[in-house]
């Protein structure tokens, strides 16, 4: 009997220390939104985000590096991971070996650090084709490292429309080919749609890739694809590092603004489409 | 012949471009694989693979430089160790305590606010250690006055994995059937006992995948460690002391290397990869066993 009653009061305290953690979680994390606020957004100005950058910083350079870098991965990675994954959900039974080195391959590459595809875009990009850093050799070496998140979440969305709407189209005399790009993709479309743009959350978030693909020249403009450039989350590390906090900080916010609003349009987008099209 | 069939030629075409996409990755790995270790093996085997893995000296600008990466590992060891510990812990209670504890209401907003962040770019964590977590060490709590070091970078990716960490021991610990709690209360225990000598182990495989995966996302990363580990090349022997992570050790030797001394970086690079490789092969067993005991309950 009175080893129930301490039992009882070892999972009483451990409750308590739930609380704790919980209560530290919050903290710490409203903490870092808390501290880049107040020290950005009142730095947010015209100079920051649109200037010349010559006298003060400016992360006019950043914002179009950000974007071509975005365009670029996904150009890549939507087509090969879209591909990859009807191939796996529409052409295959899972069974063979074939289909077992591709999860295992996709597995391996979700999990390689990002600054060893830095090491990888820096070998193949700036030393094998002599191109130098650039945006164009920075995006491609993402698009790899997006490929996995692309590849899984359209599988999901692809299992997840009824084989009745295939057999439907077969019966009406569609080939597979015509079944895939008429039936099956636009009833999912609003999965795959959702796992773009989340993807294109990552892209923007990513830094360590970039350091050793596109360079971190924070204060010029890329002039072309194949010129260096920067990404709003090399200046942050740039800014941080090199005496300019509250530049940083105001890069901050615009950073989780732009974050966070590709998420809220993750979803609203995925719930739009989803209503057109009827889709659960 | 209808008009809603593709020719033969074409649907084989077109399959032939879906299974050249599928096998993209495979490529890719490859190629990722080969080149890491055609550039960077024989730079390790020409130092001497145990010169190179356990030498104790970093040092690239004196006339005889030696490469012994061995601080690097060890730091990126204890960092990730000690983050884990950190992130593991609170991330798991705090999911027990939105799983049971936190009133219903509550739940789902905290829950949303936890996913909000999990979407946070880790360079901001970064900023965040640099300039409140390294100040905030250095004047009330180091020992050694040094604020940088293994315990801020432990701090930053601990709470840069939490809300990773929370989501998945929630979702696990809800996959968990409802009748064991409610048997477990019909057996006379209490709210508390349930959840944490009941629930918890059930949801034991889900809690373990979370651990493997915060280590994962703890050993790779660059950028928040970068900029709150300090940088010099020193064996650690404090938990207050400026020193070099694996990929700390990359990012900051290739702003300013070039030569042997950026082959040494490819090296460091072929080391790290190898970790998370053995970090995935352990992932995939631990499922396959799992898978395999879930078969056997059958």
């Amino acid at each position: 009997m009175k080893r129930l009653i301490s039992d009882k009061k070892v999972c009483y305290s451990l409750k308590i220390f739930s609380y704790i953690s919980t209560a530290i979680a919050i903290i710490a994390l409203i903490a870092i939104i808390g501290y880049v606020l107040i020290n950005g957004v009142g730095k947010i100005n015209l100079t920051l985000l649109f200037g010349d950058g010559k006298s003060s910083p400016s992360i006019l350079p950043a914002l179009v590096g950000t974007l071509s870098l975005i365009v670029i991965a996904l150009g890549f990675s939507i087509p090969l991971g879209i591909g990859c994954a009807v191939f796996l959900t529409e052409y295959t039974d899972n069974k063979s070996k074939f289909v077992k080195f591709i999860r295992i391959s996709t597995e391996t590459l979700a999990g390689i650090p990002s600054i060893v595809y830095g090491l990888f875009g820096y070998l193949i990009f700036v030393d094998l084709l002599n191109m130098g850093y650039s945006l164009l050799g920075g995006g491609i070496t993402l698009s790899i490292m997006i490929l996995p998140v692309i590849v899984r979440s359209t599988e999901e969305s692809l299992l997840s429309v009824p084989q009745g709407l295939r057999e439907g189209s077969y019966a009406l005399g569609a080939g597979k080919v015509r079944t895939i790009f008429k039936v099956v993709l636009p009833s999912c479309a609003g999965g795959i749609v959702t796992a773009i743009i989340l993807a294109a959350g990552r892209v923007i978030s990513e830094s360590a890739v970039l350091i050793l693909t596109v360079g971190m020249v924070v204060d010029k403009m890329p002039v072309s694809l194949l010129s260096p450039g920067t990404s709003l989350a090399l200046d942050i590390y740039y800014f941080g590092s090199f005496g300019y906090p509250e530049e940083a900080a105001a890069t901050s916010v615009v950073l989780m603004i732009l974050v966070f609003g590709i998420n809220l349009l993750a979803i609203f987008v995925g719930k739009i489409i989803k209503r057109k099209t009827g889709e659960k | 012949m209808n008009s809603y069939s593709l020719g033969k030629h074409k649907e084989r075409a077109v399959k032939g471009a879906f299974v050249f996409c599928a096998a993209f990755s495979i490529i890719a790995l490859l190629i990722i694989t080969a080149f890491l270790f055609i550039s960077g093996a024989p730079f390790i085997v020409k130092t001497g693979v145990f010169k190179f893995l356990f030498g104790t000296n970093w040092d690239t600008v004196s006339e005889t430089p030696s490469y012994g990466i061995f601080p690097m590992i060890l730091s990126s060891l204890y960092v990730t160790a000690l983050s884990v510990l950190i992130g593991v812990t609170i991330g798991l209670f705090t999911a027990i305590a939105l799983y049971k504890f936190l009133p219903k209401k509550a739940v789902p907003v905290i829950r949303q606010t936890v996913n909000l962040l999990a979407g946070i770019p880790s360079v901001i964590f970064g900023l965040f250690g640099l300039k409140i977590i390294v100040p905030f060490l250095r004047d009330y709590i180091s020992p050694t006055g040094v604020g940088y070091g293994i315990f801020a970078s432990s701090l930053v990716l601990g709470i840069m994995i939490l809300p990773t960490i929370v989501s998945i021991c929630l979702d696990s610990l809800e996959s968990v059937p409802k009748e064991y709690y409610e048997g477990a209360l019909a057996l006379g225990a209490t709210n508390e006992q349930a959840t944490f000598k009941v629930m918890l182990p059930a949801a034991k495989s889900g809690v373990l995948a979370g651990v493997v995966l915060a280590v994962g996302r703890a050993i790779g990363e660059t950028m928040a460690v970068i900029m709150v580990i300090g940088g010099s090349t020193d064996m650690p022997t404090s938990l207050f002391q400026s020193v070099r992570t694996l990929t700390a050790n990359i990012a900051m030797g290739a702003m300013d290397l070039t030569g042997d001394s950026f082959t040494a970086l490819i090296s460091t690079g072929v080391v790290l990869f190898v970790f998370t490789l053995l970090l995935n092969v352990s992932f995939s067993l631990l499922k396959k066993e799992k898978k395999e005991k879930a078969e056997k309950k059958k």
